[in-house]
């Protein structure tokens, strides 16, 4: 199918001689919002900081099985993970903006790309910001350090810098996890209308904005991938007991 | 493109690392190589256990490190009787009894005493501390193994001072707390429960401070006086490895067997350190793991 | 008073005469050499060269080649010691090598300083060829400076939080761009600081300098950087046990110490504002 984006094949992943994701297998389409759930220390920030690889950083990992990105296998040899991480951006748990203004923290992604060119670097900037529903709030401001923002609107400023770059797919790890109710309805808004252009993968522990913004809904318990379907159909009915357990909040 | 670049900027920076393990190498290995010339001429047996020390002596030289060794041993524990008492005493001071606003001028205090070079501190051996010595001991000159030591232990004093507090500092309050609620003093606390639990880091603190004492070579070439014979009391001047380097480098040609005599001597020096920081390196790792 | 109040007491007393010998040794020090050194300081003293065999006249060549030294140690050990502290702290995985690496750095700053000296002689003065110098005094220093180098810029980046790698990294920057535009440009005043304090410890130093190129007396300014050169620490070693009449040039070794420690406080003081600053930006 030309629509398949992420298609993760019997995937595992070890950190030293722990194993930390059990053959995980699953497809992800073009356009679609994942929520992935599951208690803590289940292996879901691990398998979305997968797919981007951004567990290269942590010393003696090890990894098994296949992740292709548009039928490409991200970890194949000939791949340069620079190009997988352009492809896919990530948002962190923490808003972790860089000490620098609103507009350098935007405009780092293209310059470390060497894109010079400085109007289309403020336009760039520009239409980020604009996508990211933080332009009307900040543009009188861009010069400020991206500190004197407050949470949500730096959680804000994360996203749009990972628009920057033009990803296709986004991950988010948590993304509103430290931020209050308004802001994090201001988040779950932005989802929606990033879906139209972006595939997005969103890690949360709160099961109904889960419900509530993904299409798809994957749940994660120690390692293993135990149910993954429609979000309507695991939320009303999941095929699995333990599933149905941790929804209805029985643990976790 | 990437990955290359990458890859050679990586190594780039190994080879700093690599450097600087070479240096190390390279200081053992140029001072070995150019003290084994030595040993051409003279016998080990002489090196090790006359205590001789007469390079030119006309007709039969003579080369025995015996009474640099006991020099060098007698200023550095006449510098830790003095130096380990008071810096733990103050290390102990600052810990437990300071007020946080007395601690935040202190420490930097003390740092200054850590900056003052060695050189001065040689020199108020001569102008200062010496002439005192001389008056309290009715002796001529004090330049001598007191002398040294005393100079020797304001030198150590800082490093000691401030690991030991370190130390201190990291014992968990929990048993502070579990002596308190017992009906210890401060005082009891601290002697019974906080030096206890802290030793392995005073202890290696000491041996830090002992290290640089048998290492210094200003100083003690300035302050102690200096002749080459076998001392027999603290009042004796003294002659230790390091000041014999300095004194006598100078003044050898290159390449006789006086100069690779004093290399000899500095490869000696160089054992004796390596191996009292490998001591104090052991205790602190293991110290360090009780705690994590 | 009951025994044990009695036995904290005297302990706390006990205690307390520590310190004040500690502070006491350090206000001797301080007070005899600035009352003894201050009345030959004028601006002469600093700026004239030594006259009638070292018994008149000023030091300023001694200042001129310290200054020219501690920049030839800083040359050496500052780009090394922080190309070694990114590569601890930045890529070194935990293996042998790198505990080899520490390992090394921890001895290189036990070495004795004279045994620096043995080194400097056989390796810059003899194997390299650049004869009893400047640049052979100052490589040698440098290398005596490394271990401080590293170990404060190590700390410096490791002050730096990990999300600016990470967020960087996952905006498609290579490792490299990373650490340079998001890691580096935050370390720089932490490495600044314990730069400054080992070239403050490296500018105080006698011992390396000794046979590596510091000179008795020399009439005039080092020419190049193989001139042999002579250096405040040094000088002060000479003026107070070397001179042919010591006792009359006592005054000049008195104002010598005082303008080598009055050097050595100010770097330190700079070192000590800098880190005081960069706490309060940090906080800010």
């Amino acid at each position: 199918m030309d629509r398949l984006k992420i298609c993760v094949e019997d995937f595992n992943f070890y950190y030293g001689n722990v194993q930390a994701l059990k053959n995980i297998s699953m497809n992800v389409y073009k356009n679609s919002v994942v929520g992935i759930i599951g208690p803590s220390g289940c292996g879901k920030s691990t398998f979305l900081r997968s797919l981007n690889r951004m567990n290269d950083v942590i010393n003696n990992v090890r990894v098994e099985g296949n992740v292709f990105i548009d039928g490409k296998n991200i970890f194949g040899s000939n791949v340069d993970v620079v190009d997988v991480r352009k492809k896919v951006g990530m948002v962190f748990q923490k808003s972790n903006p860089f000490p620098k203004t609103i507009f350098e923290n935007v405009a780092y992604g293209l310059r470390i790309n060497g894109i010079k060119d400085k109007k289309y670097i403020a336009s760039k900037v520009e239409r980020s910001l604009m996508d990211a529903a933080l332009w009307d709030e900040v543009k009188d401001r861009l010069n400020e350090s991206a500190f004197a923002l407050s949470g949500g609107q730096q959680q804000r400023l994360c996203i749009a810098r990972a628009l920057a770059v033009e990803p296709d797919i986004l991950l988010m790890d948590e993304p509103a996890s430290a931020l209050d109710p308004t802001s994090t309805a201001k988040i779950e808004e932005l989802i929606q209308e990033l879906k139209s252009n972006y595939t997005i993968l969103i890690v949360t522990h709160n099961m109904q904005q889960a419900a509530r913004i993904s299409d798809m809904t994957a749940f994660f318990m120690l390692g293993e991938l135990i149910e993954f379907d429609q979000t309507g159909t695991i939320f009303t009915r999941p095929k699995k007991k333990i599933t149905e357990d941790y929804i209805t909040g029985r643990f976790g | 493109m990437n990955k290359i670049k990458d890859k050679l900027i990586f190594f780039f920076f190994l080879l700093s690392g690599l450097i600087v393990v070479m240096l190390l190498a390279g200081i053992f290995y140029l001072l070995g190589s150019t003290s084994i010339h030595a040993f051409k001429e003279i016998s080990l047996k002489q090196f090790f256990f006359s205590d001789n020390w007469n390079p030119n002596a006309y007709g039969e030289p003579s080369y025995g490190i015996v009474s640099m060794i006991v020099s060098t041993f007698m200023v550095t524990i006449g510098s830790l009787v003095i130096a380990v008492p008071l810096g733990i005493g103050t290390a102990a001071y600052l810990s437990d009894i300071a007020s946080e606003k007395v601690r935040e001028i202190v420490k930097p205090v003390i740092e200054i005493l850590a900056a003052i070079p060695s050189v001065v501190i040689g020199f108020l051996g001569i102008v200062l501390i010496g002439p005192i010595v001389a008056k309290i001991f009715h002796i001529q000159s004090g330049l001598n193994a007191v002398n040294g030591s005393i100079l020797l232990a304001v030198m150590a004093l800082p490093t000691i001072i401030s690991l030991s507090e370190d130390a201190l500092t990291a014992v968990p309050n929990t048993y502070t707390e579990a002596s308190l609620a017992l009906g210890a003093t401060k005082w009891q606390t601290l002697v019974k429960v906080k030096i206890p639990a802290a030793l392995s880091g005073i202890l290696a603190s000491c041996m830090l401070g002992m290290g640089r004492a048998v290492g210094e070579t200003m100083t003690v070439l300035m302050a102690t006086g200096c002749a080459p014979a076998m001392p027999h009391s603290f009042l004796d001047s003294v002659r230790t490895l390091t000041s014999s380097i300095a004194i006598e480098l100078g003044e050898v040609a290159y390449f006789s067997t006086h100069y690779y005599a004093l290399f000899a001597v500095g490869l000696v020096l160089f054992i004796i350190t390596f191996i009292i920081n490998l001591a104090s390196d052991i205790i602190l790792h293991n110290y360090q793991k009780v705690y994590n | 008073m009951k025994y044990r109040d009695i036995s904290q007491a005297i302990g706390f007393l006990f205690l307390k005469a520590c310190l004040a010998i500690v502070l006491f040794f350090l206000v001797l020090i301080i007070w005899d050499i600035s009352s003894k050194g201050i009345g030959t300081i004028n601006w002469a003293f600093l700026t004239q060269m030594p006259k009638n065999g070292m018994t008149e006249g000023g030091i300023f060549p001694a200042i001129v080649g310290t200054f020219f030294v501690s920049i030839i140690t800083g040359v050496f050990s500052i780009p090394l010691g922080i190309c070694c502290a990114i590569y601890l702290n930045e890529y070194s995985k935990n293996n042998w090598f790198t505990r080899l690496i520490r390992m090394s750095i921890r001895n290189l700053a036990g070495v004795p300083s004279i045994v620096y000296g043995l080194f400097g002689v056989v390796l810059f003065v003899q194997m390299l060829k650049m004869g009893t110098s400047i640049l052979s005094a100052g490589c040698t220093l440098g290398i005596m400076t490394l271990p401080v180098i590293i170990t404060a810029s190590e700390e410096a980046l490791k002050n730096v939080p990990r999300s600016y790698r990470e967020g960087s990294l996952a905006l498609g920057a290579t490792k490299w761009q990373a650490i340079r535009t998001n890691v580096l440009p935050y370390s720089i005043p932490g490495m600044l600081t314990g730069t400054i304090l080992g070239l403050a410890r490296a500018a105080g130093e006698t011992a390396p300098i000794l046979f590596t190129g510091a000179a008795f007396f020399i009439p005039f300014l080092p020419k190049s950087l193989f001139s042999q050169f002579m250096a405040l620490p040094y000088h002060l070693y000479i003026m107070s046990t070397q001179h042919h009449s010591i006792i009359k040039v006592r005054p000049i070794a008195y104002a010598t110490a005082l303008v080598l420690i009055v050097l050595v406080f100010s770097m330190n003081l700079i070192a000590v504002l800098l880190r005081y600053k960069l706490r309060k930006v940090k906080k800010g």
